[in-house]
């Protein structure tokens, strides 16, 4: 339990500290929001019905950006080899820096959602769900992210390769938290989509860490 | 008794009888169910657009089951170390990705005129294109892993990962019900289903389409493992 908890404030500190911790993440993500209304015109009627799908598109596609250094580091200093031979199971370990990677980008990430979302024309009462949307499936991301991350440790052109593996999987959730959004904005209420992405992510979080585990001991092993 | 799966000499003898014979059952059912499908009434709506389906549907089917195999085959090989279970992995993935890319253009094709478009992002047809770029991630993350036990090993937790992914294609058309129809083959409800002159050529089609697959698996399994040979023989001419 303590070994967990100090691996978890070790990759906290990571997260925050090294490289300006979430920023990355936040300015790609402020980018990808200036250039849609750049690239499809600033009509302020046809922004404002593809806005809380793009907000939600563009959050899958910032927590991709920084997943690549998730084992990364790790496995360049020789750091997950005394991680795999130290108290916790790999699988926890696993676990544990993709918690904490959701904690580092994905939360700021979601918090920055609904003014993206906002800014682009959706109407402020949905910000609630897009928030709520961004900080669940932010957490699938994170998790089903950590598998490429995982398979692509050792291999070359490293980056291109996890958004190339991980892109795929991201389909049902980006599905799930589309849907809400969208029954929301007819004024259906975002219910069923938000429970099946709530459902999604956590299968992922169940599942992904045996997945990466066995990826991290094919990489070192 | 299943030896030819494990032994590659055993595979060997027993793929180079295999793999003709499923070739020429391919040949005559293909030609059948063509002539078939040729030959049957066109539909009172589809026209003459309803033959498209039988090379379409067919192709779907192969998709999914070569993406079966797949998982099945780097479970083995995950599981069990069976080398030969790798290279049948290695060896399927370009086939399915080249299934699922027919299913996709001759949908297209059967789309344009039935239902007035080329695409349309209705579920089915968006975890198809999903299947797709799966074979893609797959084949990328194999070439950029140089070690060729790691890749293949890194392939296979890949592969069961989007295993996953095959039931959401199945069920993915009750989800997001859309334009694309339910199943009028298995499972149809009564009266639902297509009438015997158009089922027997698609099954005669279905037919077709796996034993091709099959014989293509087999033949590009027997290269691999002669291209497994040929580098071992070379790597004991360089020790030599």
């Amino acid at each position: 339990m303590r070994a967990a908890g100090v691996l978890f404030s070790r990759e906290l500190a990571l997260g925050w500290g090294r490289g300006g911790g979430p920023l990355p993440a936040l300015a790609f993500y402020a980018a990808i929001t200036l250039l849609l209304p750049l690239a499809g015109g600033s009509d302020t009627d046809r922004l404002a019905a593809v806005a809380p799908g793009v907000a939600w598109m563009a959050l899958a596609l910032a927590s991709l950006l920084s997943l690549e250094r998730l084992f990364e580091r790790d496995f360049e200093d020789g750091g997950i080899d005394l991680l795999m031979t130290g108290p916790l199971p790999l699988e926890l370990v696993c676990a544990i820096k993709c918690l904490a990677q959701w904690i580092t980008t994905g939360a700021p990430l979601a918090l920055f959602a609904p003014f993206a979302a906002v800014m682009l024309g959706a109407p402020i009462s949905l910000s609630p769900l897009i928030f709520t949307c961004a900080l669940v499936g932010g957490l699938a991301f994170s998790f089903v992210g950590g598998i490429g991350a995982a398979l692509a440790l050792g291999a070359r052109r490293g980056g291109l390769l996890v958004a190339a593996i991980v892109m795929p999987l991201f389909a049902p959730p980006v599905i799930f938290g589309g849907a809400a959004l969208y029954a929301s904005q007819l004024g259906a209420g975002g219910a069923s989509g938000l429970l099946l992405l709530m459902g999604w992510t956590a299968a992922a979080a169940a599942l992904s860490p045996l997945a990466m585990a066995a990826a991290c001991r094919n990489a070192v092993g | 008794m299943v030896s030819f799966l494990t032994n590659p000499r055993a595979f060997m003898v027993f793929s180079r009888i295999a793999a003709p014979v499923l070739g020429a059952a391919t040949a005559v059912a293909m030609l059948w169910g063509l002539w078939l499908g040729f030959t049957a009434p066109e539909d009172y709506q589809q026209g003459d657009a309803i033959r498209i389906l039988f090379i379409h549907v067919p192709a779907a089917w192969v998709a999914m089951f070569a993406y079966l195999c797949l998982g099945v085959a780097s479970l083995l090989n995950l599981v069990f170390r069976q080398a030969l279970a790798d290279l049948a992995a290695r060896a399927c993935a370009p086939l399915g990705a080249g299934f699922t890319a027919l299913a996709l253009i001759t949908g297209s094709f059967w789309g344009r005129p039935t239902w007035g478009t080329w695409w349309e992002w209705d579920g089915r047809m968006t975890s198809v294109l999903v299947l797709f770029l799966l074979w893609l991630a797959y084949i990328a993350l194999r070439a950029s892993i140089d070690d060729e036990a790691r890749a293949a090993r890194a392939g296979a937790i890949l592969a069961l990962v989007g295993l996953v992914n095959l039931p959401i294609i199945h069920f993915s058309v009750y989800w997001w019900n859309s334009l694309h129809q339910g199943s009028s083959t298995f499972g149809a409800d009564k009266g639902d289903g297509l009438p015997a002159v158009y089922m027997t050529p698609l099954i005669l089609m279905g037919l077709a389409y796996m034993g091709l697959f099959g014989a293509l698996w087999l033949t590009r399994i027997r290269t691999e493992v002669r291209r497994r040979r040929l580098r071992a023989a070379a790597l004991r001419d360089a020790e030599d």
